[in-house]
């Protein structure tokens, strides 16, 4: 890394810092505002929980760091993510691979086919070890043999000569993680890592990236609709709404006193978090997400909301933050002074 | 399934095969108006009825078709499938002499069109919406739409008159005699325009397969992990997706060879090539009963052992298909 691109800040800057990303698709009937001026950070070491129902945009904001987003149709309209103070967006495209996988690793939410059947397990975690760690073939493939190891694969010795196809979900999602832990990055993303597979494998998974984030301090963005899971493995949480960052904060305030509507919708209907009676409904937000050919002049969640006035359909609600470590982006929380003001309207 | 246990069960099933396509050839052929002995007297100048019935009784044509059938059994379970007609030879010793070059045509044909067609494909999908693909997807139509004869007679008419570099007809040069390298050389200058002409349909074809899957390749999750593990693109393309993309012209490639060979049965008239296709017309056309089931039976052994190529490939291809160590 060099000085140029290092922020003067430091150690006080964050690992990883994610600011007004916004991307677009090209579709038949129009532009898709995908991302909207998404924004978070994350500290060394800690877990970062991005949540939101399918479509909002999480897959995407991962996708759009790690520079994966097919374009076209899509582009990185604006925005900057930075690793250590260095801006991944603007790196030529051989600099951006050599932090994929090496720096910033990515696991996906379908262990079943992110492994391709017709190389061995081995063979697929040895080779982004030989390409970043420059090691030959055998030490790579000792090092992948250690990684599966280290993410509990018995007999990693001779599972690593096994292809996909040989391993249960659960073995391939551990491969998975072995993979991407293989070149201990500084920031790893999980996307869904557990959906996919059945809940005591969910379990297993979640325990083991909690360790290795103790024992690597590597730190994680982990994606989910589960608010179990959050509650279970995130520090911080980023709720996400339309393509918008909509609340973050502390894990315990946004569990306990969620202070966006749709947050609140969200919490309140994780079954788990509180007792349903028998034959009592669960709870749902009513309505859907807005289609997102529309840049929203307005609050995207109002058409859904209870709470909504007329206000929340004529601007955007601005950001603001009602206490320290909390953002929120309503309506109903405009007392504190606004962080960064929306329109100069 | 072992692969000695899947080659042992590949043979039996062959020789069942066979026997099934000899059977059926044989009374195909039977049932087909004309007769041998007519078309020997012919050649000899004419003959009479004593004539006539002495040659029946060589051949053993005077016998009932039944036990002309079992006699062809037998003799070709000790691999003697009888003496041709028209050359006065035994048939082994024919196919065996046409044998080579026609493999050496079909090969060198399907090897171009696998290759060069995979490659034109992935250049293609690449870029799927490039103007570059738009002209490989065109010319994919076109050869594929031409049919094979009619490309061999542009081809004889383009080398032949218009731009003399390369031999239209035949295998050899008379001229040039010799061995090893000057030998190979020659035939593989005479080769060029055959193979190209065999190879063009199916080219077209498989560049179309290949692109194709590429395309749904290219989208698929592993993909994406191979991306975010931080290869390079050629990285990416030619070994994760590429081998995956395989799977399918291999599939239709080992489906085909049937048509290959009967594709070089045009090529070889086209172009004088000294193969089976031209033995086998020639003996269709003289009554060479004997020559022609034999170079039916000939051509059979060979989709045969092409599709057990085909399954190898498989298997090394696709680790799913081997089973578990």
């Amino acid at each position: 890394m060099t000085a140029s691109t290092t922020t003067p800040s430091g150690d006080d800057a964050p690992l990883l810092a994610v600011d007004g990303l916004s991307v677009q698709f090209q579709t038949r009937r129009g532009t898709a505002h995908v991302l909207d001026e998404v924004g978070f950070t994350l500290a060394r070491g800690q877990t970062l929980g991005l949540v939101g129902e399918s479509g909002c945009g999480k897959s995407m904001t991962a996708l759009a760091m790690m520079r994966l987003i097919p374009q076209p149709p899509g582009r990185i309209a604006a925005g900057s993510v930075r690793l250590h103070g260095r801006e991944l967006l603007a790196l030529p495209e051989a600099e951006m691979r050599r932090v994929r996988g090496n720096r910033l690793s990515m696991i996906f939410q379908e262990p079943m086919t992110s492994l391709n059947p017709v190389f061995t397990i081995g063979e697929q975690i040895a080779e982004s070890v030989r390409l970043h760690l420059g090691l030959d073939r055998r030490a790579a493939l000792a090092h992948a043999v250690d990684m599966l190891a280290a993410v509990g694969i018995p007999a990693p010795a001779r599972r690593a000569h096994d292809y996909p196809h040989h391993f249960s979900g659960g073995m391939r999602q551990r491969a998975m993680i072995a993979m991407a832990l293989a070149c201990s990055p500084d920031a790893l993303i999980a996307d869904e890592p557990t959906t996919a597979l059945d809940v005591t494998v969910q379990a297993q998974i979640f325990d083991l990236m909690a360790e290795l984030r103790e024992r690597t301090g590597t730190a994680i963005l982990l994606i989910t609709h589960d608010m179990g899971a959050v509650a279970e493995m995130a520090d911080r949480v980023a709720v996400m709404y339309a393509g918008r960052i909509v609340e973050e904060g502390g894990v315990h305030d946004i569990l306990e006193r969620p202070l966006h509507p749709y947050t609140q919708g969200l919490v309140a209907c994780a079954p788990g978090r509180r007792r349903t009676a028998p034959g009592e409904t669960l709870r749902e937000i009513p309505g859907t997400v807005p289609s997102l050919l529309r840049r929203a002049e307005a609050c995207a969640f109002a058409e859904r909301c209870e709470h909504a006035r007329p206000l929340c359909r004529q601007r955007p609600p601005p950001g603001s933050q009602p206490a320290s470590g909390r953002r929120v982006r309503c309506w109903l929380y405009p007392e504190t002074t606004p962080a960064d003001t929306a329109s100069p309207a | 399934m072992s692969l000695f246990l899947l080659l042992a069960k590949r043979l039996a099933y062959a020789l069942l095969l066979i026997a099934a396509v000899q059977a059926m050839n044989f009374t195909l052929i039977r049932a087909a108006p004309g007769d041998p002995a007519e078309v020997i007297a012919g050649e000899m100048g004419g003959a009479d009825e004593a004539v006539m019935a002495q040659i029946r009784a060589t051949y053993g044509l005077d016998q009932p078709v039944p036990l002309q059938y079992a006699r062809y059994i037998v003799h070709s379970l000790t691999g003697d499938l009888g003496t041709s007609y028209l050359y006065s030879r035994p048939v082994v010793d024919l196919i065996l002499e046409r044998l080579g070059p026609t493999v050496l045509l079909v090969a060198t044909a399907l090897l171009l069109a696998m290759v060069i067609g995979t490659l034109l494909g992935v250049a293609a999908s690449r870029r799927p919406d490039s103007a570059a693909s738009g002209v490989i997807t065109v010319l994919s139509l076109v050869g594929y739409a031409m049919p094979v004869f009619w490309t061999g007679i542009l081809l004889v008419l383009l080398f032949g008159k218009v731009l003399p570099i390369l031999p239209i007809a035949g295998m050899r040069d008379v001229r040039i005699y010799g061995d090893g390298w000057v030998v190979m050389l020659d035939v593989l200058h005479h080769l060029v325009l055959p193979a190209l002409t065999l190879s063009l349909v199916y080219l077209a074809q498989y560049s179309r397969l290949a692109r194709a899957s590429m395309l749904e390749v290219l989208g698929t999750d592993y993909i994406r992990t191979a991306r975010a593990k931080g290869l390079p693109e050629s990285s990416v393309v030619y070994k994760h997706a590429l081998r995956n993309a395989l799977m399918p012209v291999v599939t239709v490639a080992g489906l085909q060879f049937g048509n290959l060979i009967s594709g070089a049965v045009l090529v070889e008239t086209v172009f004088s090539w000294p193969g089976l296709g031209t033995l086998a017309l020639d003996a269709i056309l003289g009554r060479d009963y004997p020559t022609v089931l034999g170079v039916l039976t000939c051509s059979a052994a060979l989709v045969i052992v092409a599709n057990l190529l085909t399954d190898l490939a498989y298997r090394w291809l696709d680790p799913r298909l081997r089973g578990r160590r």
